[in-house]
């Protein structure tokens, strides 16, 4: 079990990036932005076509993550210029990609375990750091004893390195504009901002950094196959929902983080579900989509629960103020 | 400052619905000039303010602004010139951020945007010292968010938001509507302060006559899209509403449906 979680949190951290993207178009643009399950692809796929003609993997992965911001632009551009409905401008996209993505592997899986990737260049970092040694031995007493921490605390590292990117760059004067196009687009469009241009440039942030995680997940995974985008978008919806029911989402600051727990704890609720014995690994997309579609109706729930109980106080604490002056006028005369 | 030649513009041209919005619309506002627009649903008067703010664009004629042709030009790059403060207080400002946040989008209205910081300590200074001006204490709330603030303080915010970078042309689009009387008042004071401090050239709309009567230097009134009656800041003094349904009876030969326009 220890094992168990100790790959999804680590799992967890890489879709953690994936998770702010989605973040970003649902929440900040208020765009459903289905092109997820394409561009996630294209991020593993370009990276790892890259990476097998030789190319340095960091720099690989730089391009795979252009290219999910060229594909989130032209998501944009569907939108706004073409006037497409949002959900569908997605859908075409997606489905664009996944030619485009066969197109880029050549075949539909292209394996990547003999080669050198960023994991295995960061996991030789980290080893040469020598700190693994140290952690071990902290925690010998579990007898629970990890290949490196390497790539966990690093993973971790770079997802709250671009949490605190997309943390200031919203509240930069084009971060705010952003906000507003998701917000009110009427009135941002009365204080002169371009909702066209600030949607397609949100869309392509947002991919960017999906692709970001589809190239780092590919790495990860040891291949890259063009069916391993399939229910991202749900997957990312999921982490950002879970993480704002249990930890919040007041501000953005906190919005962000709790997305990233969202992420790791996606990824810990799907191990132990597999761990029961008759759900199988093709049964992962219904209990994602489950785990959505409660997360979506619980709280509503609940908050309709809370209100009612609210009014139901507050008519019986009038109703006692009613009859406490009742009394007092019987008293008086 | 704010002119417009020979507009016109039609709906659902060639259908059977076709209507005719505005028809040989002349307009012509001198620096400082206030004007409220009077008339009853359907005489033209959204579509004029929709016109000028580029929302839409004219079949025919010219909208010029501070002596520059604008009538092709985009919405967005409009509104640097055009402060506007719409009829619904939900619509002008955005409820999921704060009230700094807000001001700053409205701030960057006249630049164009980068990745500097939005709110910086000079920036918030600079919007408590605006904000006390509407006196409703919201200086000390800038970290609140605006879906928080009741309707006549958020209307009272977006009047400031779109005053407080003083635009070429000020649009007021029924703003005192959807308020209570009383906020309707405050709105209507807070108006006519502004306007006289910076010196706007104003526009705006109203279905109060008496409120029409009450502010500004001129006054015009619109009937199935077309100008049908003005009045200059003399003629203006000397009007009530009981003249000016008079007017609008002699000009049309009917009486003014009361359930179309509040007299008072």
């Amino acid at each position: 079990m220890p094992t168990a979680i100790f790959g999804s949190i680590e799992a967890g951290a890489i879709y953690a990036l994936m998770a702010l993207g989605v973040y970003l178009s649902f929440r900040i643009l208020d765009f459903p932005d289905l092109t997820v399950d394409g561009s996630f692809v294209t991020g593993a796929a370009v990276s790892a076509v890259l990476i097998v003609g030789g190319t340095d993997p960091f720099a690989a992965t730089l391009i795979a993550v252009i290219a999910g911001f060229a594909a989130g632009c032209i998501t944009g551009l569907l939108h706004t210029k073409g006037k497409i409905n949002p959900l569908l401008s997605g859908i075409l996209m997606m489905i664009a990609l996944y030619s485009i993505n066969l197109r880029i592997m050549g075949k539909s899986n292209v394996p990547l375990l003999a080669e050198e990737t960023v994991m295995t260049k960061l996991t030789a970092f980290w080893q040469s750091l020598g700190l693994d040694e140290a952690l071990q031995a902290l925690l010998s007493v579990t007898g629970f004893v990890p290949n490196t921490w390497g790539i966990l605390i690093l993973m971790l590292i770079l997802a709250f390195i671009v949490k605190v990117i997309i943390d200031l760059f919203l509240t930069t004067d084009i971060g705010l504009a952003i906000r507003a196009t998701g917000n009110n687009e009427t009135m941002i469009r009365s204080f002169s901002a371009d909702t066209d241009l600030l949607k397609i440039m949100g869309l392509g942030l947002s991919n960017a950094l999906v692709a970001f995680s589809g190239a780092l997940v590919a790495q990860y995974n040891g291949f890259s196959d063009v069916g391993m985008g399939i229910g991202m978008i749900v997957i990312g919806l999921a982490s950002v929902i879970i993480g704002e029911a249990i930890f919040g989402a007041k501000t953005i600051v906190r919005a962000t983080l709790a997305v990233i727990g969202g992420a790791i704890l996606y990824r810990i609720i799907v191990t132990a579900a597999l761990r029961v014995e008759f759900l199988e690994a093709g049964d992962m997309k219904l209990i994602t989509a489950l785990i959505v579609v409660f997360a979506l109706v619980i709280p509503k729930i609940l908050e309709k629960q809370r209100e009612r109980q609210r009014k139901k106080r507050r008519v019986v604490q009038k109703a006692y103020e009613g009859g406490e002056q009742l009394a007092a006028i019987k008293t008086d005369s | 400052m704010l002119q417009l030649k020979q507009i016109h513009k039609v709906f659902n041209e060639g259908t059977p619905d076709e209507k005719m919005a505005l028809k040989n619309m002349e307009l012509h506002l001198k620096p400082g000039d206030f004007m409220t627009v009077i008339g009853s649903n359907g005489a033209g008067k959204s579509t004029l303010m929709n016109l000028i703010s580029g929302k839409m664009i004219p079949d025919l004629g010219e909208v010029i602004i501070d002596g520059k042709d604008v009538t092709m030009v985009k919405e967005h790059k409009r509104s640097r010139l055009i402060g506007r403060v719409f009829q619904d207080p939900m619509a002008g400002t955005a409820p999921a951020m704060t009230i700094e946040e807000n001001l700053a989008i409205a701030f960057s209205r006249t630049a164009s945007r980068g990745l500097k910081k939005g709110v910086t300590k000079t920036r918030r200074t600079f919007f408590q010292e605006k904000l006390e001006f509407l006196h409703l204490g919201l200086e000390n709330r800038l970290q609140a968010k605006v879906g928080l603030l009741s309707g006549g303080e958020r209307q009272a915010l977006s009047l400031l938001m779109a005053t407080f970078t003083e635009p070429k042309i000020l649009l007021l689009d029924e703003h005192t509507a959807a308020l209570d009387p009383a906020r309707a008042e405050l709105i209507t004071a807070l108006t006519k302060e502004i306007v006289k401090t910076y010196q706007l050239t104003t526009l705006m709309v109203t279905h109060n006559m008496q409120q029409a009567l009450d502010l500004g230097n001129r006054l015009i009134m619109m009937d199935k899209g077309q100008l049908i009656f003005q009045a200059n800041e003399e003629q203006k003094q000397c009007l009530t509403v009981e003249k000016l349904l008079e007017e609008f009876q002699r000009i049309r030969g009917e009486k003014m449906s009361t359930d179309k326009a509040v007299l008072i």
